[in-house]
């Protein structure tokens, strides 16, 4: 079997070639509860920051979804301090000033593009700070509609810009004040509250066990 | 047509965007085609002083690269704020020192050098003309009474001027040429308070008074600026008992004139409109 050396926290062990950063803190006897959630790359919890042996560069990536190198130094950013004001989207405008205002910080960019650089989605991080300056609100949901909120270039900001909860904002004022209504939701919910839905529901409610799973085994699945 | 790198900025794509608006309409009846550099970013806005924290120049100077990146030798702003920075930064990283040091950091990209940034007012002066500038004229201004309003960064420090520090007439000049009076306006390139706004509004209320005052002394129906910082004082900041001017954006003048339609000119025909005295 082929092995690496990586260093977790600065100690060194030999993992087989070809793991993930996290698969890899396992064997080395890692049990991890913070810092892992979904294996699969979408809920952003395993930010990691890396160094490779003879390279000056800091890498950032998600444990997750990044293999080891031999020769690769790793330590784990589980959480991100990040300030997030208090606000009620219903109070809220979707216009120029309301993310500068809520995060004034934003206006401290220096376009050094650091961010961009950490991003383990490859999201053109700095492109959305700078659309949000601006008041670019569909621009920035759009840019970041990948963001898995990692924290990472949060962490490497200069400017101290909390992108992720920035991000989250923008997204919902978009998709509250100027996306377009979808006309079927509106209808789907008025047939659920309508009661649509309700006899079969209390049917299932009345099953017995097997009578269920024989019933689930049944049903229709679409192609 | 001839093609022209165009650096917006931030103000004139919310708060300016009357600006924006009209004088890329204006634009293109003088025959210019118009590109927004892509992925444009802050200019910094105030420029910075600091000659050791080249940090702070990293932004401007990556503007300069998309400029670069589009095969473009000059870039058109139309706000004095961002003429200032971009123009001092462009001058800044003259020096190939400093050049090697934020093309350093800047790495895998790489900016050359050279871009000249180009104001408004001088590519309307030195490259249309105000003859050719005249003779397009479509709109006429029966001979409406502008202030032109230089305050600060299109004069200030004089190697950026735009014009004559001490005795400018560019703007005056074009405002001729669109076939409006510029009125004798001895606070022309006094500043309008600027960022005190945020922080001591007495003081810039004091100044606007002031600005308004002289300006309509020498019988200005409009006043006209190319910052939106100065536009947002003189119309937000103006004490009471003070004359209520209309504050327009060169563009919105130039659009009118040039016979932009609705809604390219939008606000500027209520605008121009208000401050015309007719009959």
């Amino acid at each position: 079997m082929d092995e690496v050396t990586v260093f977790i926290m600065g100690k060194g062990y030999r993992v087989p070639a070809g793991l993930t950063i996290m698969k890899a803190m396992e064997y080395a006897g890692y049990r991890l509860t913070r810092g892992c959630g979904c294996r699969g790359g979408y809920c952003g919890a395993c930010a990691t920051v890396y160094r490779l042996r003879g390279d000056y560069k800091l890498y950032a990536d998600l444990a997750c979804q990044t293999t080891v190198q031999d020769g690769m130094y790793i330590a784990q950013l589980p959480f991100t301090p990040a300030e997030r004001p208090a606000y009620r989207l219903e109070e809220l405008r979707a216009e120029g000033q309301t993310l500068l205002s809520l995060f004034p910080e934003l206006a401290r960019c220096v376009a050094c593009n650091t961010c961009t650089k950490a991003c383990p989605q490859k999201l053109e991080v700095m492109d959305a700070v700078q659309a949000s300056l601006r008041g670019d609100i569909p621009g920035v949901a759009e840019l970041t509609f990948d963001c898995v909120s990692c924290g990472l270039c949060t962490m490497r900001c200069p400017a101290e810009i909390s992108h992720h909860h920035v991000w989250q904002l923008a997204r919902r004022l978009n998709g509250a004040y100027l996306t377009p209504r979808a006309p079927h939701v509106a209808q789907r919910v008025a047939e659920v509250e309508g009661g649509k839905f309700r006899a079969e529901l209390d049917r299932l409610m009345a099953m017995g066990k097997e009578e269920l799973v024989a019933a689930y085994k049944a049903r229709d699945i679409e192609p | 047509m001839k093609t022209l790198a165009y650096f917006p900025g931030c103000a004139l794509k919310d708060q300016a965007r009357a600006d924006e608006n009209g004088t890329l309409a204006a634009l293109a009846r003088l025959g210019y085609e118009v590109r927004e550099i892509p992925r444009w970013n802050c200019c910094g806005t105030v420029y910075s002083l600091a000659q050791d924290d080249l940090m702070r120049h990293v932004g401007p100077v990556r503007n300069l690269l998309r400029v670069q990146g589009m095969g473009e030798g000059r870039v058109l702003t139309l706000c004095a704020m961002c003429y200032g920075t971009l123009s001092r930064s462009a001058r800044f990283v003259e020096d190939p020192e400093r050049l090697r040091r934020i093309n350093a950091f800047l790495a895998p990209d790489a900016y050359n050098g050279g871009v000249e940034v180009v104001h408004l007012l001088t590519l309307l002066r030195d490259e249309v003309g105000y003859e050719r500038l005249a003779a397009q004229v479509k709109r006429e201004l029966n001979g409406l009474k502008v202030a032109a309003y230089y305050g600060c960064v299109l004069l200030r420090p004089r190697e950026y001027a735009v014009d004559d520090p001490d005795g400018p007439t560019v703007m005056e000049r074009v405002v001729e040429a669109l076939g409006g009076g510029a009125v004798p306006f001895p606070e022309r390139m006094e500043c309008c308070g600027a960022y005190l706004t945020v922080t001591q509004k007495g003081v810039v209320e004091g100044r606007v008074g002031r600005l308004l005052r002289s300006a309509r002394a020498g019988g200005a129906d409009v006043v006209v600026t190319t910052c939106p910082l100065c536009q947002f004082n003189l119309e937000e900041r103006r004490p009471a008992g003070a004359p209520a001017l209309p504050v327009l954006y060169l563009g919105q003048l130039l659009a009118w004139a040039l016979g932009a339609d609705e809604p390219a000119v939008g606000a500027a025909i209520t605008g121009i409109s208000s401050g015309v005295r007719h009959g």
